[in-house]
């Protein structure tokens, strides 16, 4: 049963998907990826390069228009978007486009209601999701009397209840301090052990490196890497990434011109720097 | 600001508790801090629309240019100093028909002549890179692009002071060193005063001259850039140090010696 810990991912895909705005603006071609049930992956690219275009055909609020999206290998093209919500649960950038109950907990309980849950379920759905990110003891606060981290946190929590097997987060960590992205980081960890396909678009790169085993890198609105974390913010690859203005995280530059090898993250710089002391 | 302590209207809690800072021309002051420490009250109360725009009450004194904040019409501060808020969409006034006339409403309603108009604008177009967006709608821009648009708005205003509340939040990592070059060049060439509000520590330390840490509505820490950002006490505060120090701390917290080989 979904929400209880016992949640089976759905596998993501696109095939040649592209897509062209009504006003002929082209922001994606021929992307082709498969992202596995279960995993953690991370958009990263240029703003413009096609990051939102590219995950709002996962719950198909864009359709394609060449290629095509699959969710667990199935053809999402007829689809109806009511049926795809119960799959793919988006967190958008701009919290304000998707809160606009009186109170947090209302806020939460929108969605799962609006699937069918009722009473203890209901509830337990939604207090779980609030303690998640958070915001237990805001319940009865009217969500414009939070501050920004915190709209995003509670837009978070409306998206984690609906208890979808995939999770699309755009820009996370947008206007959270410290404890706040470690907040993020341990949601994004926790949505995953319990099975969950966990999908984010991100400027941030150490937030990115610390946090998911797989990177797709995006110009132009088109896949121009695709690797794990290792790879992406490897040497080989700082040509592609430099190419679109990206720069890998500071330990993984600082580990490569050691001679450390693949060091993308700070607990990875320092094990590997205490490793060659120790030889 | 001298003294400055201040609560939103229907609030017990005060916001800002005795707060002294001062922005002189030229210099860039990074404000730090916990979601909730006051950054943004901080902000807006320091080009004085709080207390006389957003209500509540204000003890202490808030000057600009020696205007008390208090005693003098909105308008008239504007002139002095100009805000960047965390939400910049909500700054953009849709009502332009292109990005280009978004950006000249301000200096268009400052009497200047109409060459006056169209050099600040051309300055503050070119100076955050947006030659290539002028004729677009300024109302379906992507976030990024909106925050980019609303600080050249308020450049091209070129007000003496600029506070700015989180200009980078939406910002790819090229947008983000673009905005802080910009406004340590504005700072250099035209001698404005910044404050700058912000989580990204690696692009205040690029920029600023000075650092103020506030937390729980009080400045608790201020000083020259590179000694607050290493502060160890960073972490007490909540916020994440630039990546270098962050780095440099961990290596000698797993008791390993660095051999000067830090870039």
């Amino acid at each position: 049963m979904i929400g209880d810990g016992t949640v089976a991912g759905v596998d993501l895909a696109t095939e040649d998907l592209g897509f062209v705005y009504p006003d002929g603006t082209r922001a994606l071609s021929k992307v082709s990826l498969t992202i596995a049930a279960g995993s953690r992956v991370a958009i990263i690219g240029q703003n413009g390069s096609g990051k939102s275009t590219l995950v709002r055909h996962f719950n198909g609020l864009l359709r394609a228009t060449e290629g095509r999206v699959l969710v667990n290998g199935q053809s999402i093209g007829q689809t109806h978007v009511a049926n795809l919500a119960r799959l793919v649960g988006i967190s958008f950038q701009n919290p304000d486009r998707q809160i606009f109950s009186a109170n947090v907990r209302s806020e939460v309980r929108f969605g799962p209601r609006n699937i069918g849950l009722r009473e203890l379920d209901l509830d337990r759905r939604v207090d779980a999701a609030l303690m998640q990110v958070g915001l237990a003891t805001m319940v009865d606060t009217n969500p414009y009397d939070l501050g920004f981290s915190e709209r995003k946190l509670l837009a978070l929590a409306s998206v984690i209840a609906m208890g979808t097997p995939a999770i699309v987060l755009d820009e996370p960590t947008t206007g959270q301090d410290a404890d706040g992205v470690a907040r993020v980081r341990r949601i994004v960890a926790e949505l995953s052990d319990e099975g969950r396909t966990v999908v984010a678009v991100s400027h941030d790169m150490t937030f990115v490196a610390e946090t998911f085993d797989r990177v797709l890198v995006l110009r132009d609105g088109r896949l121009v890497l695709d690797g794990s974390v290792d790879d992406v913010f490897g040497e080989k690859s700082w040509g592609v990434l430099a190419s679109t203005f990206l720069e890998p995280p500071l330990p993984a530059r600082l580990g490569a011109r050691l001679g450390l090898g693949a060091t993308p993250t700070t607990a990875s710089f320092v094990a590997a720097l205490a490793a060659r002391d120790d030889t | 600001m001298d003294a400055v302590t201040y609560r939103y209207a229907g609030t017990l809690t005060e916001s800002l508790r005795g707060v002294n800072l001062s922005i002189e021309p030229g210099r860039v002051v990074g404000l730090v801090g916990p979601n909730g420490a006051g950054k943004s009250t901080l902000c807006l109360c320091a080009v004085g629309l709080a207390p006389s725009v957003v209500g509540g009450a204000l003890t202490g004194a808030v000057k600009i240019d020696g205007l008390d904040t208090r005693d003098t019409p909105a308008h008239k501060l504007a002139q002095h100093a100009g805000i960047l808020f965390q939400e910049s969409q909500t700054q953009i006034t849709s009502g332009a028909p292109s990005v280009w006339e978004e950006i000249a409403f301000g200096p268009r309603n400052l009497s200047l002549t109409r060459d006056e108009v169209i050099e600040r604008t051309w300055a503050a177009v070119d100076a955050l890179g947006l030659g290539a967006i002028v004729d677009r709608d300024p109302g379906r821009l992507s976030g990024g692009q909106a925050q980019l648009v609303a600080l050249a708005a308020v450049l091209a205003l070129g007000p003496r002071y600029l506070v700015l509340d989180e200009p980078t939040s939406q910002l790819d990592p090229l947008g983000t060193r673009l905005v802080g070059d910009t406004l340590a060049k504005a700072a250099r060439e035209t001698g404005v005063g910044v404050l700058i509000a912000e989580h990204k520590t690696d692009l205040l330390a690029r920029m600023c001259d000075e650092i103020a840490v506030i937390s729980n509505g009080a400045i608790v820490a201020r000083g020259p850039a590179e000694s607050i950002l290493s502060d160890p006490a960073l972490h007490q505060w909540r916020v994440t140090p630039p990546a270098d120090v962050a780095l440099r701390q961990a290596v000698v917290a797993a008791g390993l010696t660095w051999n000067g080989e830090w870039p």
